[in-house]
Parts: C-alpha cells; structure tokens; sequence
C-alpha cells in the first residue's frame, strides 16, 4: 500500500518527561503501518513560513472506532517547527502523511531479539516488540538516554519484555553510562540471536559494532532505523543520504527516507558517516571542477 | 495577443468547462502544470499523491551522462518561507535514467520534460543526442552548472556560454521536441541572457532557477550547509522570480516561458500566468505537501472561473495590459436626485489654539 497524505486532526498531545506524545486521526495510515515507518507532519499551517515536513517515527497505532484510526508519534522541542507542534491542542488541523519507510525486517522463526532505544528514538521499537512477540519471540529492552526525564518507554518496555535494562549519562536512572556498555552482557545473558535497535547515529554505530563483535566475534545481525535530517520524507528531495552498501556490493548516496529508515547495520559505511566515500556510485564525477557547481536543481 | 472575452462573475462557468490547454513551442499539454526540476526525482515517488497524467507533466531532475554520486551532508537548511539546498545534483546518470525512469514516465502515460546538465558544451550535445527516439515531451537545459572548460564560470551567468550550450543542444536534440533553457536570476540582465539563449535556437524559457544564498548556523557559527553556498528556493523568492518572468515576456513577448519560484497555490500559478508564464513549475512546496501539482492546478482552474476566463490562454500576459477584469461595480451615481435635506448644521468657527 502506498503512503496517504491525511489532513487529520489532533486527538491528544501530553508531555511525557522531556518530550511530547501526540496522537492525531488520521484514518488510512494506522491501518497499514509497520514497526520501524515514520509519518511526516507539516508545520507552521498553509500558509506558514516553515515548508520543511518533520519526521518522527510512529510509536503506537490504534483503530478509534468512530474517530478513525490514529496514530501517535514522540517529539523533543527543537527549534521553532517542534515548538509550533508542540502547541497544538486537540482538533487542530494537522497534515500527516504516511505510513513511510522501509520497516524493520522480522525474523522468519521465533527469536531472541535485543531492542535498543536511545532517548525518543525508542518510539518505534514497541510496535516492533508487539510484532516480535505475536511471532513467539523473545524480546529484551536495553534503553538509555542522558537522564532519566529523557528515558523513554520505561513501562511499556518493562510491561512487555523479559526483561530490561536502563542507562543514564549521569546515572540519575539504571546504570551510569551507555547503552553499548551494557549491551554485551544482555546479548551473552539472553542468547541474543539479533538487535533492533533506533536512537542517534553515534549509539547506532555503538550498537553495531557490539553487535559485530558478539559470541567472541562471530557477530549477529542488527537492524538499525537511522533519523537523519530529512525535508520531504517521500524520496524527492535528495537531502536524507547516507552512504550504504547495496547488494551488489557497491556504496550509493542512499535516501534514509525510502531506502531506510531501517537499514542493516552491515551495510552502513560507518567510517564514511556525513562524507561521501571515493568508492561511493557517482563519486569520481564530484571531483573534477563541477565541485565549483554552487547551485543544485 | 487575444482578445479576452471577461465575463462578469455571476455568468461564470464551471471550473470543469476552463479549457487549461497550453502552448510550449511544439508542445501542447491539457494543464500548464509541471514539477519543477529537482524537486519530484523523476515523478514516481509523487504518484501516490497526484495523478501525473492530469498535470502538464514532470521536469525531472538534471540528468547527467554518468551517476553521480552528490555532496555530503547536511545539503539542505530551512530558511524564512524557503530553504536553501546543496544536493549536488545526485543522480543515476543516462543509462539508469533512460532504462528505469524514463520508461516508467512513458509507460504511465506522464509528459516527461527531461533535464540535462553537463559540464561541457559537449556533454550537453551527447545528453540531448541520447534523447533521440525517445519518449520525452519538452527538454530543459540547466545550464545553472559550472563549465570546466571556462575556469569553472556557470553557463547561465554568460550570454555566450549559454548560447553555445543551447545551440549544441538545439542541433542535437530530436526534431519536434521544444527546447527550453532554464535561466538563473543571479545575472545583471536577465532580458540579454535570454535572448541570447532564443537567438541560439531555444524555443522557450524556464524562469527562475534558485538563487545563491547562505545560512549560518547560530550554535557553531559555521555554515550550515557542507557545500556551504545553496540554492535559496520557495515563497521567498516568488517576487523576484516573477520580475524576471514579466520583463523576459515584456522583451520577447512570442517566447512561451515556464514560470517557476515559490508557488504554492492556484493564485500564486496565476500571477505568473498574468506576468507572461504559458505554464509554471512547482517545486520546494511539494517538499511541504507532496499532493501540491494536482492541488494547484485544481486551484488555478478555479481561480480562473472566479475572474471569468474561460482559458487559461487568454490570462498569459494579461498584467502587461490595460486594466480588464471586472472589478465588481457599485450602483449608479444617484446624481442630482439628492433630496434637501431636513437639517443643516450650524457653520462652526474655531478659536486659535494656544501652544
């Protein structure tokens, strides 16, 4: 099913610890999302001076019976686009368009599954934890964030996995540290056979090298969705790319918004993170004097 | 020019009976919108939102002879109703284009307009050679790229370079097939561009294409983008996109012009349409509401039945001209049938007011 571009309104907004939960009705997304898609809401209104979509993963989704179906998505007030969000009160108009993405990929047979969330970046990782089980999954969590009002999804985690494990920056909740500190030991302890895992690129590229280096280096598969800075969220604008190994083995500029969010944590260039590689598809056309080209169409 | 036929707005037909029909050179399309470059890949992420065989067609992004592979991020900053952008023309190069894109364009019954950029006067000419045969409905050249034969001098900022590049593009290009060049407004005199562009053969004008800009970043104070220069598009620079489309068409008024920057309505479209445009692009706005082609030209038609006019055609130009739509008109003067009225008011006198 192809994404709908929906003009619901807003059901709820809450502040949860740092950060906002919003839930708006917008029938047709709900009904075909996945663990791991996004939606992409406009802000400032029609005729507002910020045009650039804001992305956020969805969180939970829910049939409203009359109301239509909802969707709900997590956001930290960033700039003055989140900051207009987070000033919406219920049956505020609200553009949405969704679902978006490539979801996280889930596995053919019961598995043991590590779910690692940074910060809000944990949204996604419950609707992933109720698909995993419904399949006879185990499910572990391993959040983290700087402190604990920046924790997310303490009690649905605590409510649906075997077990959990929490880290804090400043040790104000769980362990002092980062999630990739503890993250060898819950994957040892739980037999972990693959890790999910959504947050910032730096605890990404953490998770999948832990990952990688499991079982004495024999290493597990990750799933990793990645937030980069994205404008439009439906694969036209060219601003999301990241350097990713294709299946023939080549690297591409690939657009985080229709090749990702999720990518496999093998086919990051993490050494190439925010550059484009010499080895990447079209790279050698960038070097002669077209670099002078100071204007993009 | 026509003669327009105004209608007052009581009589107005429905927005079904606007004929929308445009002329671009040999082109005819039944809606004079399009995508702009850059901004809808080459159409197939936007077909969940818009049915592209109802729009004039796609502008697809610049096609170039070999994948490349663009610049690092961050390519884009949000700026006060713009953005400013430095993707680097990232794209699968001629081969994937004309095999996966192209293709897709024609087998879903959608205008493909083909952009080609190059580097040399003669990676134009290979580009529009390779469009021979094919499906495509118009050709743009963007020449807003750096020529590497010139020290790196951006074709569209020279008379001659772009002449040259059209021209090369002109003698190459399938015959029956219009070829449009796209100018930038970062020029002194856009008129002396473009008609510099028409004398080399061009058969009509894409106006505007992004204009340089910066933004810094108020945290690190670093530019804000890795290229550090981008191409300011959207809302803001509407105005200044709509000067260059009104003195191009005051200077040569036979060239049909697609008129592009900022839109984002159906009145917004008009106002180009009024300075001269036979057609628009949309682009930035899409990144804001990816259904924006068919919204816009849903709200053009519209605000043409608003104003009357039958055809799109008939508003082409029609700022250039003498005053001719109907403002709604108050009742007669009632004249000299004023009754004497029942009272008049003493004749006041003031007092010098002290300081």
């Amino acid at each position: 099913m192809p994404p709908v571009q929906v003009r619901g309104e807003v059901f709820s907004i809450k502040p949860v610890g740092d950060y906002f939960a919003m839930t708006v009705v917008a029938s047709g997304i709900a009904e075909q999302t996945k663990p791991g898609q996004f939606v992409a809401v406009a802000v400032s209104g029609d005729n507002g001076a910020m045009l650039l979509r804001r992305a956020f993963s969805i969180y939970q989704v829910a049939d409203r019976g009359i109301y239509g179906g909802t969707v709900e998505f997590v956001f930290a007030v960033h700039g003055k686009g989140t900051a207009w969000l987070a000033s919406r009160r219920p049956h505020d108009p609200i553009d949405v368009v969704g679902p978006l993405g490539r979801p996280f990929k889930l596995p053919a047979q019961p598995a043991n599954c590590v779910l690692v969330g940074g910060g809000y970046g944990a949204a996604p990782l419950f609707l992933l934890a109720d698909a995993l089980r419904k399949r006879g999954c185990r499910v572990d969590f391993v959040l983290g964030a700087a402190n604990a009002d920046r924790l997310f999804g303490a009690l649905d985690a605590k409510r649906m996995a075997a077990s959990v494990a929490f880290t804090t920056d400043d040790g104000s909740y769980g362990d002092q540290g980062r999630v990739s500190d503890v993250l060898p030991e819950v994957i040892e302890r739980t037999h972990a056979d693959v890790v999910y895992a959504c947050g910032p690129m730096a605890m990404l590229a953490a998770v999948h090298t832990v990952a990688a280096d499991a079982y004495h280096g024999a290493g597990i598969p990750s799933q990793l969705a990645v937030e980069e800075s994205m404008a439009c969220g439906v694969g036209v604008c060219m601003t999301c790319v990241l350097p990713v190994i294709g299946d023939d083995g080549e690297t591409r500029m690939a657009r985080s918004c229709v090749e990702g969010p999720v990518f496999a944590g093998d086919r990051i260039r993490w050494d190439a993170l925010g550059t484009v590689p010499a080895d990447a598809l079209g790279a050698a056309a960038m070097m002669a004097p077209t670099e002078l080209a100071e204007q993009n169409t | 020019m026509n003669d327009v036929t105004i209608r007052t707005t009581a009589d107005a037909t429905p927005p079904a009976d606007i004929d929308m029909s445009t002329a671009l050179a040999g082109l005819t399309v039944s809606d004079p919108v399009f995508t702009a470059s850059g901004c809808a890949a080459a159409g197939r992420e936007l077909s969940p939102f818009n049915d592209l065989r109802a729009i004039g067609g796609v502008v697809t992004k610049s096609i170039q002879l070999a994948p490349r592979s663009g610049r690092p991020t961050p390519r884009m900053a949000e700026t006060p109703s713009g953005m400013l952008n430095s993707i680097g023309l990232q794209g699968p190069g001629i081969d994937s284009f004309l095999d996966n894109d192209l293709s897709w364009l024609a087998d879903n019954g959608v205008c493909a307009a083909v952009s080609i950029a190059g580097s040399s006067v003669d990676d134009y000419a290979k580009l529009a050679t390779r469009l021979r045969g094919q499906p495509v409905g118009l050709i743009e050249v963007n020449i807003s790229c750096p020529n590497v034969e010139d020290r790196g001098q951006v074709f569209a900022c020279d008379a001659g370079a772009a002449a040259a590049v059209v021209s090369a593009v002109r003698r190459a290009a399938p015959n029956g097939v219009p070829v449009f060049a796209k100018l930038s407004p970062d020029v002194t005199d856009i008129v002396a561009i473009a008609k510099s562009c028409v004398d080399a053969g061009a058969d009509g004008l894409s106006l505007i294409n992004t204009t340089l800009g910066i933004a810094v970043d108020p945290t690190t104070l670093r530019p804000m983008l890795a290229g550090v220069t981008g191409g300011l598009s959207g809302p803001a620079i509407r105005p200044l996109a709509v000067r260059c489309v009104w003195q191009v068409h005051a200077a040569l008024p036979h060239v049909p012009l697609m008129g592009i920057g900022g839109i984002r309505t159906g009145v917004d479209a008009l106002e180009f349409i009024a300075a001269g445009a036979s057609a628009v692009q949309v682009g930035t706005v899409i990144f804001n509401d990816p259904s924006a082609p068919s919204r816009i030209s849903r709200e053009l038609r519209a605000a043409l039945a608003e104003r009357g006019i039958d055809r799109l055609r008939d508003a082409i130009g029609i700022a250039h001209r003498p005053p001719q739509i109907a403002v709604p008109e108050e009742p007669d003067p009632p004249g000299d049938e004023i009754a004497e009225p029942a009272f008049l008011p003493r004749n006041v006198q003031f007092e010098e007011a002290s300081p």
